[in-house]
């Protein structure tokens, strides 16, 4: 097994109040895009920024190329925080080049502004971007330092529709330079489309982890049902069927169509509507953190 | 209306008394003051007369003439010094009584002319010295405590709510991601204010200068030095304040409890001569203190470096002492 790029070893961080991560280790291997994902509370941003080295753990640590963060991981790690402010009254390329001069070695201010797609708004005050603009800024000066690992926190969050997938065509293709990546997401989207290895987090632990092709075919050996939940009988929830309300749906999980629908036809279900599909991330995602909301 | 306003108010009055560092700050701050001002300030009202004694204390019982009434008696230890300050009109009269009786008058100076009228008075034998010299004008006198005032405020605040905002902000934490040291961030801050600071005050010296016209004895490069010192001590003075902090009110608490005792004790306006000696011992704390006591001695009486170097060493050693503290007890982000 190769030696992992970023190692976590029984991390834990407490505040008085609650704990926000209790024991969470795992290895972010060389090359792939790595998911941390979970409930809002669940301990994801605490973990990342233990790992980026601005938040100390109470218990626990991180290792990057096999030694504790020092000045060698600062000097090659880039970070996209959750929120971030800039310095007023510079232009998008006097931010870049405020943050290409903390470090040593690193892309042209030029080259960075090329690869976000911000030739047009070099010139402009940073404070009149659009969402989108200003996360492809904070994105470039994340890659200002050409890091070998991108911490990307919720890069999406807030953008909308055709800004997000813009943002994620951006980190594919600094992912085709087979760049590190760590990515939080509320989006299973945004995960699916673009992580090789993902974690699940929930109440600062860890509930699954691995490839999200694998962790689907270890949870998901089924298929699912949809159908509307006005159209749903209440006496069919008798059936001896997986049944879950999801909003304004009903799922029904199974391995076996026929024997389902031949069941739901016997009970008179209405079946106009119903929709078949294989599991997703978000399913997972729901199967393995809930869908009661948090208090 | 009422409503919405009331619930706003009350929102933020919660805020505000949660907030313990600024509510102990709003509350304790003018009671200081006041305290503070009733101890500089207070006590008998000010005499009429300043008469200088050749002597390392005064003992009011060994001559009648010290028992006037309306007149300040000001103990000197050292003649040379005491003459200066006659001949500038700092003090109305100087005596020595120690031995056979001699004083010494400023010709010019009509308040020195009644002094002497009740020293022979009491003392009809004492042998007269004189000198001449004209008093000082005030604006020759103040103009550089009003320098050094804006420099403090520039320095204090400037630096001091830049560093807390950043902080609130987010923008230090994204810093902090970075190489970048405590260290070199408030190095970087400190240079900033330190420019614009020396800018600022040679425009002001130099149209000051040209407006009215003041006295200046010294090297003007003595003085800029002692501006980049004072400057410097100041600007890491205020990063120790913001160093740590991220509620606005706490930080103004702060700035405002540095800066109100360095307005009254430093001798921006007045003098502190004849005020009570642990008065002055805390006056010469301040750094702006080092920086008036010093750009007077240079403006008004052509003081070189030798003369000013314990001012310019104090500035440079709380400099160099606030900076460290302040990288030491740095907070990139909101706990």
């Amino acid at each position: 097994m190769t030696a992992p790029l970023i190692e976590v070893r029984d991390l834990v961080k407490e505040y008085p109040a609650t704990t926000a991560v209790a024991g969470v280790s795992f290895r972010v291997p060389e090359g792939v895009c790595f998911g941390l994902l979970g409930p809002n509370g669940a301990g994801k941003t605490t973990t990342v920024e233990i790992m980026e080295g601005i938040l100390p753990p109470t218990a626990g640590e991180v290792r990057y190329r096999g030694e504790p963060l020092g000045p060698r991981f600062r000097e090659e790690a880039g970070i996209l925080f959750q929120k971030t402010a800039l310095q007023d009254f510079l232009t998008v390329r006097q931010s870049i080049a405020l943050f290409r001069g903390l470090y040593h070695q690193g892309l042209d201010v030029d080259a960075v502004i090329r690869l976000c797609a911000l030739e047009k708004l070099a010139g402009r005050d940073r404070r009149k971007l659009s969402g989108g603009q200003e996360q492809r800024l904070l994105l470039a000066i994340a890659l200002v330092n050409d890091p070998a690992v991108l911490f990307l926190d919720e890069p999406t969050t807030g953008l909308d529709p055709q800004a997000r997938r813009n943002f994620w065509e951006l980190v594919q293709s600094i992912k085709a330079q087979r760049k590190t990546i760590l990515l939080t997401t509320h989006y299973m989207e945004e995960a699916e489309l673009l992580c090789d290895e993902i974690v699940i987090m929930d109440r600062g632990r860890i509930v699954a982890q691995g490839p999200p092709r694998q962790l689907l075919h270890e949870h998901f050996a089924e298929v699912l049902l949809e159908l509307p939940r006005q159209e749903f009988p209440e006496t069919a929830r008798a059936l001896p069927l997986k049944i879950l309300d999801a909003s304004d749906r009903v799922e029904i999980t199974t391995d076996d169509i026929e024997s389902t629908l031949r069941t739901l036809l016997a009970a008179r279900v209405p079946l106009g509507r119903l929709r078949i599909r294989p599991a997703n991330l978000e399913d997972l995602f729901l199967e393995l953190t809930g869908r009661e909301l948090r208090p | 209306m009422i409503r919405r306003l009331a619930s706003v108010l009350h929102a933020r009055n919660l805020e505000f008394l949660r907030d313990r560092g600024t509510l102990a700050f709003t509350v304790l701050l003018p009671v200081m003051l006041v305290i503070g001002m009733g101890l500089v300030f207070g006590g008998p009202e000010r005499p009429l007369f300043k008469v200088g004694v050749l002597a390392t204390h005064i003992d009011y019982g060994s001559h009648p003439f010290l028992h006037e009434r309306y007149v300040e008696f000001i103990a000197l230890p050292h003649e040379a010094e005491a003459v200066h300050k006659l001949t500038h009109q700092q003090i109305d009269l100087l005596v020595d009584l120690s031995g056979v009786p001699r004083y010494w008058v400023n010709t010019d100076s009509p308040k020195g002319y009644i002094a002497e009228k009740l020293l022979l008075a009491a003392v009809p034998a004492a042998r007269r010295q004189s000198v001449s010299g004209a008093a000082l004008r005030y604006i020759d006198w103040l103009f550089p405590g009003i320098l050094g005032m804006n420099m403090m405020f520039s320095c204090l605040f400037g630096v001091g709510y830049v560093v807390l905002r950043y902080r609130k902000s987010g923008f230090l934490k994204r810093l902090h991601a970075t190489p970048l040291t405590a260290f070199e961030f408030l190095s970087a801050q400190v240079l900033s204010r330190l420019g614009l600071i020396l800018i600022v005050t040679a425009l002001l010296y130099a149209g000051i200068g040209a407006i009215i016209g003041f006295h200046n004895s010294g090297n003007l490069l003595l003085l800029v030095l002692l501006a980049v010192l004072g400057a410097l001590s100041m600007i890491a003075l205020g990063l120790t304040v913001a160093a740590r902090f991220s509620s606005e009110e706490l930080v103004g608490g702060l700035l405002n409890m540095l800066t109100w005792p360095m307005m009254l004790l430093s001798g921006i306006w007045f003098s502190l001569e004849g005020s009570p000696r642990w008065v002055q011992w805390v006056a010469h704390a301040f750094p702006l203190t080092h920086v008036l006591d010093a750009a007077r001695a240079v403006m008004l009486d052509g003081a070189g470096l030798a003369q000013i170097a314990p001012n310019l060493l104090f500035l440079a050693a709380t400099a160099l002492a606030f900076l460290a503290f302040g990288a030491w007890s740095f907070r990139w982000r909101i706990d």
